[in-house]
């Protein structure tokens, strides 16, 4: 889609980028997350149904998409997904507050973004020490 | 469609600029990388930059860039009026942020300045960004009071509980450093109207004088008007006035909620 600011023809658009010309700043950067998160939920979801699928076609298939999931790579997937799964969640959680008119100053707005990157690292690693002793 | 880089036209040439180093004998030299477009020449734009002796130059950047045009540079072209940051005129993106070059002191930006036109703007030359879409979309709220009742034969009058709630809403001077800090603004701007303004449309419902809020509020409920902006915050983060679009934004939708039920 072309820009419709102007109907004076071929002016430049001002550069825009973040990173090269707009600074990434912790707010923007954790939006964005969340919409790449989401993204990867839907990557997530397909890897469930994956492996829905194999255990109800037989022993053989989930002997198979075990396999995978439990190498290296699978487990890298894995790591991910509970990380997106739990992230999303939480930055939902704080959107939910910014609905109800909660948390919308700048610097609350830092302090829930800071809070929302440990807490979910911090469940991440819960979920997976949980996964590992049991 | 979210566009990630630039049209062919707009592109910043890598060879182009041109370096205009401080005289013999400067005192603390800080370089301005500036963004120039010159609508004659119909070239790309380019950035040149301009080694100036801070000994002998005023401490902000808009006192930087008047340097430059009055004594190394005279077609450098830029907007500014008041020098004080209250009419918004050289609002630009300085060090990647948005803000008036006015108030942002040069110490306050280790190394070179860098100076670009408010982001995801049709440039007209320079720093000047062509600002009539924004302008458009700041008259579609009907930024004046608006009412039905009779006018009185004085002022109306309002509590200072009433008048309290305008507060961090007024002090806005459009200057569009929010809007233009605006990742939806930049790609959805055509529908989307942008923190600045979305402000300004929440100033006007929670005006106690106001009687056409019902109309307001019916105007903004819409896909695109309203509902683009995802709590990125860098209109708040940016404001050079410290006020905060997004949380009018956020009570803009409440409103709208809160009516239905």
């Amino acid at each position: 889609m072309s820009t419709s600011k102007s109907t004076a023809p071929n002016r430049p658009l001002s550069p825009f980028m973040i990173g090269p010309y707009y600074k990434p700043q912790l707010t923007s950067m954790l939006s964005i997350t969340h919409r790449l998160t989401g993204m990867g939920l839907a990557g997530g979801t397909l890897l469930l149904a994956g492996w829905l699928i194999a255990l109800a076609s037989g022993p053989q298939a989930y002997a198979a998409y075990a396999g995978h999931i439990g190498a290296w790579y699978g487990q890298i997937l894995l790591l991910g997904f509970s990380w997106a799964l739990l992230y999303h969640l939480c930055n939902g959680i704080r959107h939910l507050f910014w609905d109800i008119g909660m948390g919308l100053e700048v610097d609350a707005a830092y302090r829930s973004g800071y809070a929302v990157i440990a807490v979910s690292a911090a469940l991440t690693v819960v979920v997976w020490l949980f996964a590992c002793l049991t | 469609m979210a566009q990630f880089t630039l049209p062919r036209n707009s592109t910043v040439s890598k060879t182009a600029g041109r370096h205009y180093p401080a005289p013999a004998g400067a005192g603390k030299v800080q370089t301005f990388k500036v963004y120039r477009y010159d609508p004659d020449s119909g070239d790309n734009p380019r950035v040149d930059s301009y080694d100036i002796d801070m000994s002998a130059c005023g401490p902000m950047v808009l006192d930087a860039l008047i340097k430059i045009k009055n004594e190394i540079d005279p077609t450098l072209t830029f907007r500014r009026s008041c020098r004080e940051g209250i009419c918004g005129s050289c609002a630009m993106n300085i060090d990647g942020t948005n803000t008036l070059a006015c108030i942002k002191g040069c110490d306050e930006i280790k190394g070179e300045v860098k100076v670009y036109p408010l982001p995801h703007m049709p440039v007209v030359k320079d720093l000047v960004p062509d600002m009539t879409h924004f302008y458009a979309q700041l008259a579609s709220i009907e930024p004046w009071l608006k009412t039905d009742s009779p006018a009185p034969t004085r002022e109306r009058l309002q509590s200072e509980d009433d008048r309290a709630r305008l507060d961090g809403l007024y002090e806005c001077i459009l200057c569009a450093c929010c809007s233009t800090s605006c990742p939806s603004y930049w790609w959805n701007g055509d529908r989307y109207l942008g923190p600045a303004v979305l402000l300004q449309a929440y100033r006007w419902l929670v005006d106690s004088r106001d009687e056409a809020t019902g109309d307001r509020l019916d105007q903004l409920e819409d896909p695109f008007k309203l509902f683009r902006c995802h709590t990125i915050m860098n209109c708040a983060k940016t404001c050079p006035k410290g006020l905060n679009p997004a949380k009018a934004i956020a009570q803009t939708k409440m409103m709208l909620v809160e009516r239905r039920t």
